[in-house]
């Protein structure tokens, strides 16, 4: 089986979308085209309990097929890897899944079959988490209450991306943020296979007030749908098709 | 992704839907992010650790781990593997849990208690052999720290495996104090190096039982820790040459390591200093009869 490309959105925000269309309706649309979101709630440190607003956060992944998490800042490395890791498990396994229920039967899924058998499919889907191309599409959310919180939003980028490059399959990253006076979201760095450049990033950023959360996704699926697509992979990797 | 959570009281009995053994719940042993772990009996009255609860193909991933290490070249590595099963409670779901041997020890921070620092040599000793097995085998243990290890009988045993990686592949699962990417000391590509920088991390924990973190230069503060490290003193050379990668397998660093256990007082870091400063010596001392030559030459020379 080949797994092809994972798309995913990961949006990082610590607050509740207040401006323009439904978050939570863009995340559904975003997954009808292919696209996974994930969001991060990121808690100050000194912050004792769930701020208001929060429970967007996994409302939104919800309806992306993604997975949601809510950390203090001085987790959000190990977060960050482990939601990026999580999503694509659950988008392979919602494959291989349907490819089950064509075999096996309507009602058919990875959790009924037994323990053995399990445990090759299990297999099968770690293979595949291993060798699969990812495009993560990063959102971060730069108003005013964010600010603070950047530099270990940069340290935790920077450490998704050595993960992930240590896996067989390539990766590429781009990184957006919001909200920005003249369009939705603004492009920090455009598609790269690394986040060693991220150091740059995020300086002389200007906070809204607001935080359009819906609008920014919406464009960042578009910034995917506009994204070239070169298949690399024809022509230059022989072996692609024989699997790995 | 579905995670189901279990709370298992004493007594309470288990009964496999597949292969149909039951287990009755003693106590709660640990439990963390992906599951808890009890001691139970089987029918026979016989003990065992049983995990439940967590991600279900977590589960999975740890059962075929233990099946292909509990044993590996005929030496016992982890656990042994016992059974693997479903639980199914009416109008709640679906359990799916395992069942492995069960390892009776101490923490290592409870064996280290009152111990001479030549154990820190000798627990990174025995981790270090056990992962050369591993290692040969084409494997790397991944998540390795004192979390998932138990003292049984004065001999290190691991207790989770749900981290072994194939070499090669990406480390899934770590803790940053233990993972050399945290540190700015390497990637997170399953290698045996990957294995021994955690295997001086033990070390470290083992001085500093609170731990630390990297702060501002993580290379610096590292190098800094190991140094105020008084019973780490012996072992510094070798810790130093696993971090500037100096060491491709665990069997190079079981040697250099004897060689510190059995000749207390003349490690090897001293004696490899006093060679290096004496070719040194040798190299300034060539040099300067270079130079001196050359000065007479030119002299004799302008002179004529």
């Amino acid at each position: 089986m080949k797994p092809g490309r994972l798309k995913q959105i990961l949006l990082l925000t610590d607050g509740c979308s207040n401006h323009g269309e439904d978050p939570i309706a863009v995340a559904a649309l975003a997954r009808n085209q292919g696209v996974t979101v994930n969001v991060i709630g990121v808690l100050d440190d000194r912050q004792n309990e769930k701020p208001q607003g929060l429970e967007e956060v996994e409302a939104i992944a919800e309806a992306g097929g993604g997975v949601s998490q809510i950390v203090y800042q001085k987790s959000l490395s190990q977060t960050v890897q482990m939601v990026t890791r999580q999503a694509m498990t659950q988008t392979i396994q919602g494959v291989v899944n349907k490819e089950l229920q064509e075999i096996l039967g309507k009602d058919q899924t990875i959790e009924e079959l037994p323990p053995e058998k399990r445990g090759e499919v299990v297999e099968v889907v770690e293979d595949l988490g291993e060798s699969c191309d990812l495009e993560v599409l990063v959102l971060v959310d730069t108003s005013a209450s964010m600010h603070h919180k950047l530099p270990t939003v940069k340290e935790a980028l920077y450490d998704l991306s050595l993960s992930l490059n240590a896996r067989t399959g390539a990766n590429e990253f781009s990184v957006h943020v919001f909200p920005d006076s003249k369009r939705a979201i603004r492009r920090m760095i455009d598609w790269t296979p690394e986040l060693s450049e991220i150091n740059s990033v995020f300086h002389k950023l200007s906070s809204g007030g607001y935080t359009p959360t819906g609008p920014a996704l919406k464009e960042a699926l578009y910034a995917f749908a506009a994204k070239p697509v070169y298949d690399r992979q024809d022509g230059v990797d022989p072996y692609e098709e024989t699997g790995r | 992704m579905k995670k189901l959570d279990v709370n298992l009281h004493k007594g309470d009995m288990l009964q496999g839907k597949w292969n149909g053994r039951t287990y009755t719940i003693i106590r709660e042993l640990g439990s963390g992010a992906c599951g808890t772990v009890y001691l139970c009996k089987d029918s026979q009255g016989e003990k065992y650790a049983l995990k439940i609860g967590g991600d279900s193909s977590r589960v999975m991933l740890e059962v075929n781990m233990l099946k292909k290490f509990s044993k590996v070249q005929g030496v016992k590595l982890g656990p042994s593997f016992v059974d693997v099963d479903d639980w199914e409670v009416r109008g709640k779901g679906v359990y799916p849990f395992y069942v492995m041997e069960y390892v009776e020890g101490k923490s290592v921070r409870e064996f280290m208690r009152g111990r001479t620092k030549d154990w820190i040599g000798i627990c990174a000793l025995q981790l270090l052999t056990d992962l050369d097995h591993l290692h040969r085998a084409g494997y790397v243990f991944g998540d390795l720290k004192t979390d998932n290890l138990l003292v049984e009988k004065a001999r290190i045993r691991w207790i989770d495996v749900g981290g072994v990686t194939p070499i090669g592949r990406a480390i899934k699962e770590y803790t940053e104090f233990y993972d050399r990417g945290y540190w700015g000391r390497g990637s997170r590509k399953a290698d045996a190096a990957y294995d021994l920088f955690a295997v001086t991390m033990i070390m470290m924990e083992m001085v500093y039982p609170k731990r630390f973190s990297k702060g501002t230069d993580p290379v610096k503060v590292l190098e800094s820790k190991l140094h105020a490290a008084i019973p780490l003193k012996p072992y510094r050379s070798v810790i130093l040459g696993i971090w500037k990668g100096r060491y491709s397998s665990a069997g190079e660093v079981t040697r250099d390591l004897k060689r510190v256990l059995m000749h207390p007082g003349r490690s090897g870091s001293s004696r490899r200093r006093g060679k290096r400063m004496a070719s040194e010596t040798s190299e300034v001392l060539a040099f300067s009869c270079f130079v001196m030559a050359f000065f007479g030459v030119s002299i004799f020379s302008f002179w004529m």
